[in-house]
C-alpha cells in the first residue's frame, strides 16, 4: 500500500495553547476581582470602567469564549489533524481563525468596560463583534470541514461528530440570538421583545453552555483522556448513544432558566421534563469517561494528568445531575436568584472546564516540545490547590444560596417578612463571600504555577513545529466492514453528518419556538401598557450600559414572599415593548420591576451617588458620574425609529419632536429634585435613569384593566 | 394565561406528544443500531486514537506501554 508523506501542523496548536494560558489567567483574575468587589464595594474604586456591572460580564465573556475557547481550538486543531490523518486543510484559515478571535477577544475586553453592550448573558457583545465573531466561525468551520473531507482515515472517530454538532449548533445559536437592529455604531436592539426574547436568550444561553463548553469538551475528552491512559473508551457504543440523545435532548432544556416567569407554563414544563432526561446521556459520558480507566486506577494515582481528567469527569457528572434537580420547580423556587446557581456553573466552569483544560495542557505540552513535563510535584501541587479551590468556592456558594433564599421566605407567625430588607440578607451572606473569594484565589494560584511549570517545561524542550507523518491515501484504503448500515454510511459523510445533528436540534428549537412566538398577536394584552417615553428609553439604555441586570432581577415571581416584598407578580403583557428583555438571573440587589413610584426621585439621585447614604451598609457600588455625565441624546431619533421598526407603536412623526419630549420630562425630575434641595441639572444621566426607574412596573398600576384573564 | 395563548394555537397539545413520540424512534433506532453493529468495527474505532503514537517515544505512557506489550486489556 503506498504511504502519503505529509506534516501536522503544531504552531497552531502552540499559538491556541499560549492564548488560552493568558486569557485563562486575565479571565480568572478578573473573576477575583468581582468577587472581591461583592464584599467590599470599594473596590468598584467609582470608576466606571471598573464597576462590577460592567467588568462582570468581562469576567464570563473571558473565561467562556478566550479561556475556553481557545482552549477548545487548541485541542481541535491537535486531534483532528491526528484523527483524520491530514494536515489542516488550509494554514491561512487556521491563522484567520487564530487571529480573528483574538481580535474578537479584545474587542471584548474594550467594549464591555466601555459599557457597550447588549445585556444579553453570554452575547454581549454589539452587532459590528456579533458579525466578526460569524465570519471567524465561518473560516473555523470551512478549515474543519476541508480537513475532514480530505482525509486518510476512512472512519471519523466519535471525538470529531461533537466538533461538528458544536459547529453547527453554535452556527445557529449565535445568528438567531444575534438578529438586532443597529440604532448606532455600537448600539443595537433584538427584534424580539419581554417573553419571547427572553425564550430566545435562554434558548442560546443554555446551549452555549450545552454546545461550547460541554459538546467539544466531551469531544476532547473522547480523544485526550484515552490519549494520556493509553487506553481506548470504554465502551464506544456507549459513546455512540451519548452523542446523538445529548445533541437530540440538551437543545430542549433552555426554558428551565425561566421557571415561575411569565413565560407560558407549557414551556416551562418541557424545559423542566428535557432536563431530567438529560441526567441519562449526561452519565452515560461521565460512566464512559471514568470507565476507561478501569483496572488502571492505580495510574490515577501516579499520574497528575489523569487526577485532572478524572476530577473534570466527575465534575461533569456533578453539575449535570446538579442542573436537573435545579430545574424541578420547587427547587428552583429556592435556587433560582440565588448563589446556588453560580455554584453550580462553577463546578462546570473550574471542575470540568477548567480541569480538563489543565490536563490537557499537561500532556500536550510535553509533547509538543519533545520533552517530559518539568515537575511532576508541582502539577500535583496545582491538582490539589486547585481542588481545594474548588471546594472551597462551591461549598461557600451553596450555603450562601440556601440562607439568603430561605431568609427571603421566611415570615414571622404574625404572617409578614421576617426579613423585609433586602440588605439584612445580603450583610448575612458575606462571610460566605469572603470565602468564595479565598476559593477563587486557591484556584489561580494553581493556575500560576501550572503556567511556571509549563514554561520551565517548554524552555528545557524543543518546538516540533512540523510533526512527520504519513499514512495511506483514502482511495485506496478499503472499509474492512462492508456490511450495509446506516450509521456507518453517515459518519463517513461529514456534511451528511452535519445536516443530521442540524435537524435534530431544529426539532427542539422549532417546538420550543413556534407556540412562543405565536404568543406575539396572543399575548394578553393590556391596554395601560404604552411604549416608554424618549427620556425612559434613554434611562434604559443608561441602565443597560451600567449593566444594573447582573445584579438586580426585573421579574417578580408569583410567591407569597415575592408579592409581599416586592408587589404584584410579573405578567407577560407587561414587557411587550422591552427591547431588550432585562428579567436578570441573579438577584444580588433586590428585585426592580415594581420599583416605580416606590421612593421619591430623590432617593434614587441620592442613592446613585452612594447607595450607603441611603441603605447604610449597602454593597452596591456607587454611580457618581451619572450626576455629571451629561446625557447624549445625538441618537434618541435613530433609536425611536428602530423600535418602530421592531413593533413598538410610537406615532409617525414621534421622532422629531422625541427629544422635546425628552427635555419636558426631565425639566419636571430636575425641578422636583430641585424643590427637595438638590441642585439637579436636567440634561445629566441621572434624570433619564430616574425616569426609567420611576416608570418601571408602574403601568398596570394605573389601570387596573387587564384583559385576558392574566390573573389565573 | 398560558392556556389561553395556547388554546389558540390549533392542537398544540400535539406538540409535546409528537416531541416524546419523535425522541422515543430515534432512541430506540440508535439503541438497535448500536446492538447489531459488527464487533470489530467498535474495536477499530476506539482504537482510532491511539494508532498515532509514534511520535510520543518520550511520552511515558508509551513508554509504559512498551514495556507492558501493549497493556491494552480490552
Amino acid at each position: 500500500m503506498e504511504l502519503e508523506k505529509f506534516s501536522y501542523d503544531n504552531e497552531i496548536v502552540r499559538k491556541f495553547a499560549l492564548a488560552t494560558t493568558i486569557w485563562g489567567l486575565v479571565g480568572m483574575l478578573v473573576g477575583i476581582l468581582i468577587a472581591v468587589q461583592l464584599f467590599a464595594p470599594a473596590f468598584n474604586f467609582d470608576i466606571p470602567f471598573l464597576t462590577f456591572g460592567r467588568i462582570r460580564p468581562l469576567h464570563t465573556n473571558a473565561v467562556i469564549f478566550a479561556f475556553v475557547g481557545n482552549a477548545i481550538f487548541m485541542g481541535v486543531y491537535y486531534s483532528l489533524q491526528r484523527l483524520c490523518k491530514a494536515r489542516m486543510f488550509s494554514d491561512l484559515l487556521s491563522n484567520i481563525h487564530f487571529w480573528g478571535w483574538q481580535l474578537i477577544i479584545v474587542s471584548a475586553a474594550i467594549t464591555l468596560p466601555l459599557g457597550i453592550t447588549t445585556s444579553k448573558e453570554y452575547a454581549e457583545l454589539e452587532w459590528p463583534i456579533d458579525i466578526a465573531i460569524a465570519l471567524v466561525w465561518v473560516a473555523f468551520g470551512i478549515n474543519m470541514f476541508a480537513t475532514i473531507i480530505k482525509r486518510r482515515e476512512k472512519h471519523m472517530y466519535v471525538a470529531i461528530w461533537f466538533y461538528i454538532a458544536t459547529w453547527i449548533t453554535v452556527t445557529v445559536l449565535h445568528i438567531v440570538n444575534s438578529i438586532e437592529i443597529p440604532a448606532s455604531f455600537l448600539k443595537s436592539y433584538p427584534i424580539y421583545a419581554g417573553v419571547q426574547d427572553a425564550l430566545v436568550q435562554w434558548w442560546y444561553g443554555h446551549n452555549a453552555v450545552a454546545f461550547f463548553l460541554t459538546t467539544p469538551y466531551l469531544g476532547l475528552m473522547y480523544y485526550y483522556l484515552p490519549k494520556a491512559a493509553n487506553r481506548p473508551v470504554y465502551s464506544y457504543k456507549l459513546s455512540i448513544v451519548h452523542f446523538w440523545t445529548l445533541v437530540f435532548i440538551y437543545i430542549w432544556a433552555g426554558p428551565h432558566h425561566l421557571l415561575y416567569s411569565a413565560l407560558p407554563d407549557w414551556a416551562q414544563s418541557l424545559g423542566t421534563v428535557f432536563s431530567i432526561m438529560l441526567i441519562a446521556p449526561s452519565w452515560g459520558g461521565m460512566i464512559n469517561g471514568l470507565l476507561t480507566l478501569r483496572g488502571a486506577w492505580d495510574r490515577v494515582r501516579e499520574n497528575p494528568i489523569l487526577k485532572f481528567m478524572v476530577v473534570a469527569v466527575t465534575a461533569y457528572g456533578m453539575s449535570t445531575l446538579e442542573g436537573p434537580m435545579l430545574s424541578l420547580k420547587n427547587v428552583n423556587a429556592v435556587a433560582h436568584f440565588t448563589d446556588w446557581i453560580i455554584a453550580h456553573v462553577h463546578v462546570g466552569a473550574l471542575g470540568w472546564n477548567g480541569f480538563l483544560t489543565f490536563g490537557i495542557l499537561y500532556w500536550l505540552i510535553p509533547i509538543l516540545w519533545n520533552t517530559k513535563l518539568h515537575s511532576k510535584k508541582l502539577a500535583n501541587f496545582h491538582f490539589w490547590i486547585g481542588f481545594l479551590g474548588i471546594v472551597f468556592y462551591a461549598l461557600s456558594m451553596w450555603f450562601s444560596g440556601v440562607t439568603q433564599s430561605l431568609m427571603w421566605k421566611q415570615f414571622t407567625p404574625l404572617g409578614v417578612l421576617q426579613y423585609p430588607n433586602f440588605l439584612e440578607t445580603v450583610l448575612q451572606i458575606v462571610p460566605m463571600y469572603i470565602i468564595r473569594m479565598i476559593g477563587g484565589s486557591l484556584y489561580y494560584i494553581g493556575a500560576l504555577v501550572m503556567v511556571y511549570n509549563l514554561f520551565k517545561t517548554v524552555k528545557q524542550g524543543s518546538f516540533v513545529k512540523e510533526e512527520q507523518a504519513e499514512a495511506p491515501a483514502i482511495a485506496k484504503f478499503k472499509d474492512p466492514f462492508r456490511k450495509g448500515s446506516y450509521h456507518r454510511w453517515l459518519e463517513g459523510k461529514p456534511l451528511t453528518m452535519l445536516l443530521a445533528a442540524l435537524v435534530l436540534i431544529l426539532i427542539g428549537t422549532f417546538v420550543e419556538f413556534v407556540p412562543t412566538f405565536l404568543v406575539k398577536s396572543n399575548i394578553p394584552t393590556i391596554s395601560s401598557v404604552k411604549p416608554y417615553s424618549p427620556l425612559e428609553l434613554e434611562g434604559r439604555d443608561i441602565y443597560i450600559r451600567e449593566a444594573c441586570n447582573s445584579c438586580h432581577s426585573q421579574l417578580v415571581r408569583p410567591f407569597r414572599s415575592e408579592t409581599e416584598r416586592y408587589g404584584e407578580y410579573s405578567k407577560a403583557g407587561e414587557y411587550v415593548y422591552d427591547h431588550p428583555f432585562l428579567w436578570g438571573s441573579k438577584r444580588t440587589g433586590p428585585d426592580l420591576h415594581r420599583v416605580g413610584g416606590k421612593y421619591p426621585n430623590l432617593w434614587h439621585y441620592l442613592h446613585m451617588e452612594n447607595p450607603s447614604s441611603m441603605s447604610p451598609g449597602s454593597l452596591m457600588p456607587s454611580y457618581p458620574w451619572l450626576l455629571t455625565n451629561d446625557l447624549d441624546v445625538s441618537s434618541t431619533e435613530a433609536k425611536i425609529n428602530v423600535m418602530r421598526s421592531i413593533g413598538v407603536p410610537y406615532p409617525d412623526g414621534f421622532e422629531k419632536i422625541a427629544n422635546d419630549e425628552l427635555n419636558k420630562q426631565a425639566e419636571q425630575i430636575a425641578l422636583d429634585l430641585q424643590n427637595n434641595g438638590v441642585a439637579a441639572d436636567p440634561n445629566k444621566e441621572i434624570i433619564a435613569l430616574i425616569a426609567y426607574l420611576q416608570r418601571l412596573g408602574t403601568d398596570i398600576k394605573a389601570n387596573s384593566d387587564i384583559s385576558g384573564k392574566a390573573g389565573k | 394565561m398560558y392556556k389561553d395563548i395556547l388554546q389558540s394555537i390549533e392542537g398544540v397539545e400535539f406538540y409535546a406528544i409528537a416531541a416524546m413520540i419523535i425522541f422515543i424512534l430515534f432512541f430506540v433506532g440508535i439503541i438497535i443500531w448500536v446492538v447489531k453493529v459488527d464487533k470489530g468495527y467498535i474495536k477499530e474505532m476506539s482504537e482510532l486514537p491511539l494508532k498515532d503514537d509514534h511520535n510520543e517515544s518520550l511520552n511515558e505512557n508509551v513508554k509504559l506501554k512498551n514495556l507492558t506489550g501493549g497493556n491494552n486489556e480490552v
